[in-house]
């Protein structure tokens, strides 16, 4: 009992099981009250129920596929994108003075309020989905990357230059594993956000995907459905931060001191 | 190993930070047979580090050459390595990929590194440290990985900028004694800059006084004293003394005074001085 990883692993558990434990009262209360019952699907039994099925048709699996596709070209191209940018932004003043203020700006528009420029300008919902996703991780990904830029030590530099290292080592021996810690940390916050944008983007047009799964299940009146997507992604994005927070552990070097 | 030093000639060396700014030091001259240990000693913000940090070919003159065996010093080389004032050294690295850093900037292969890495790691007694975590060292212990860091290039001009000034009194006098013999051994050419008048005496060959604003280099002593050098001992007090009486004297050096051998009027009253070591 007195083991403190015994006591985390408690606490996680308890908590996952009394955001459950709300679900299952809700799903009763709306099934006990005859104005909401036909609502009662939205419970966690007929949820949970529904699962196995749906698993079995290869629904979940190919939803979760096809939205883990877009998920993963668009978070690839706003690291593409994001990390050089950053560096340049962490490294070059003038180009900070610069860029400082578009960027901003760009920042604060809603990822999602892009939709109808990207329909208009891409030729598929899949590309305008991707699209949706990099804008919409671009930025935690390039301003971490540039803090994280801005916390290495000027001498490292003059450390590596005064014992013949050239340019290309300087990025490759210094810079990157600098910020390996704090580009990870700029990917883990946009894939919460892309994570987010993702769902409603694939309200749109596509016709596969956990969005459109979600949609699709809601126009059905399929709502135990519609709880079990609901259910997936939430436990997709679990997942995936976990992971993440798993590699920042491995890869930063700043978790010594 | 013989002698791996070089001739040092630094002709008319003049620096400024800045085209419009003060002259940081000014037709600075300088020459050390290979081999040989010069300690520069100064007061704080004389250009001490200016000038070692161009000599390193980090800094470009604006005036003046240096030249290493007749080769023009035109940029940082493994040929001539400086160790800071504090370690810097690569925390997302372990101790042995630190030292070994500069190596793998060249072209050696994984087996000569490792062999390279480990002498130079014993030269400096850390060889149990090798698979440490830098951040899990003491201070001394990561001084001593910055300088086998610098060694295991095998230099032939090692420039030390006060690299023992933030250490404890016994780890300091150790990693003197230490800097001297392995680079006596090895033949290489130390400049040695401090605050700190014993360490000259204990460490160099000849100690250069650099005073005045612009700096110059206003004095200069031989240190011929056999080695092992003790502090204790009463040859190396002597100088001490000598070394100490000069250095007062260039305190007393005016502003633009040019640097012709610090005959320049009396002894300072200041004794502040007398402090510093
Ligand atoms: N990057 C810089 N830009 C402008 N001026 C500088 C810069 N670095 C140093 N200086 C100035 O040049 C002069 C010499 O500095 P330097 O660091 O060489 O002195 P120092 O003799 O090493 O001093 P200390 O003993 O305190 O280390 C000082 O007046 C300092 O203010
Ligand atoms: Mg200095």
């Amino acid at each position: 009992m007195g083991n403190p990883v015994v006591q985390r692993r408690m606490l996680k558990v308890s908590g996952l099981a009394i955001l459950l434990a709300l679900w299952w009262i809700g799903g009763y209360l709306i099934a006990r009250n005859p104005a909401t019952k036909s609502f009662a699907s939205f419970g966690l039994v007929p949820t949970i129920k529904v699962i196995p099925a749906l698993w079995e048709a290869g629904k979940i699996q190919s939803a979760v596929l096809a939205s883990g596709r877009r998920l993963g070209t668009g978070l690839l191209i706003a690291i593409v994108i994001g990390v050089p940018i950053g560096i340049l932004v962490g490294r070059s003043k003038r180009f900070r003075n610069f860029s400082n203020s578009p960027f901003q700006f760009l920042r604060m528009i809603s990822p999602l309020s892009w939709t109808p420029l990207a329909v208009l300008v891409f030729t598929s919902w899949d590309q305008s989905i991707v699209f949706l996703i990099a804008i919409a991780s671009v930025w935690p990904v390039m301003f971490s990357t540039a803090a994280g830029l801005a916390k290495v030590d000027p001498a490292w530099f003059k450390v590596a230059r005064n014992l013949g290292a050239k340019p290309r080592h300087l990025l490759t021996r210094i810079i990157l594993p600098a910020i390996t810690f704090d580009v990870l940390t700029g990917i883990r916050l946009a894939l919460g956000v892309a994570w987010i944008v993702l769902v409603p983007a694939e309200f749109l047009g596509v016709t596969s995907g956990l969005g459109y799964a979600i949609e699709n299940a809601r126009e059905g009146m399929e709502y135990a459905h519609l709880m079990a997507y609901v259910l997936v992604i939430g436990a997709v994005g679990y997942v995936l931060d976990g992971v993440c927070v798993m590699l920042i552990r491995r890869f930063s070097w700043r978790h010594g001191n | 190993m013989g002698i791996r030093g070089v001739q040092i000639k630094i002709e008319g060396l003049t620096h400024r930070y800045s085209s419009r700014g003060p002259v940081t030091f000014n037709r600075v001259d300088l020459e050390a047979k290979p081999g040989e240990a010069l300690a520069i000693i100064g007061r704080s913000g004389c250009g001490k580090s200016t000038l070692l940090h161009i000599i390193a070919g980090l800094l470009r003159p604006t005036e003046g050459t240096i030249r290493l065996d007749r080769v023009l010093v035109e940029g940082p080389s493994p040929r001539w390595v400086m160790m800071f004032q504090a370690p810097h050294l690569f925390p997302w690295m372990k101790v042995a990929q630190n030292v070994g850093v500069g190596l793998g900037f060249g072209r050696w292969s994984k087996n000569e590194i490792r062999e390279r890495v480990a002498e130079a790691l014993r030269l400096v007694e850390l060889q149990g440290f090798a698979e440490s975590n830098v951040q899990d060292l003491s201070g001394g212990q990561q001084q001593r990985v910055a300088l086998a860091r610098s060694l295991v290039m095998e230099p032939e001009l090692l420039l030390l900028d006060e690299p023992f000034s933030a250490l404890d009194a016994f780890t300091r006098s150790s990693l003197q004694h230490d800097v001297r013999s392995i680079t006596k051994r090895l033949g290489i050419n130390l400049v040695i800059v401090t605050h700190d008048i014993d360490e000259a005496v204990l460490m160099a060959d000849r100690a250069l006084i650099m005073a005045g604003s612009p700096g110059s280099i206003v004095h200069e002593l031989d240190v011929d004293l056999p080695d092992p050098r003790e502090r204790e001992d009463p040859a190396v007090q002597a100088l001490r003394a000598h070394l100490m009486a000069a250095f007062q004297e260039a305190a007393s050096v005016k502003p633009h005074a040019s640097g012709d051998g610090g005959q320049h009027e009396s002894v300072s009253e200041d004794k502040s001085f007398a402090n510093m070591n």
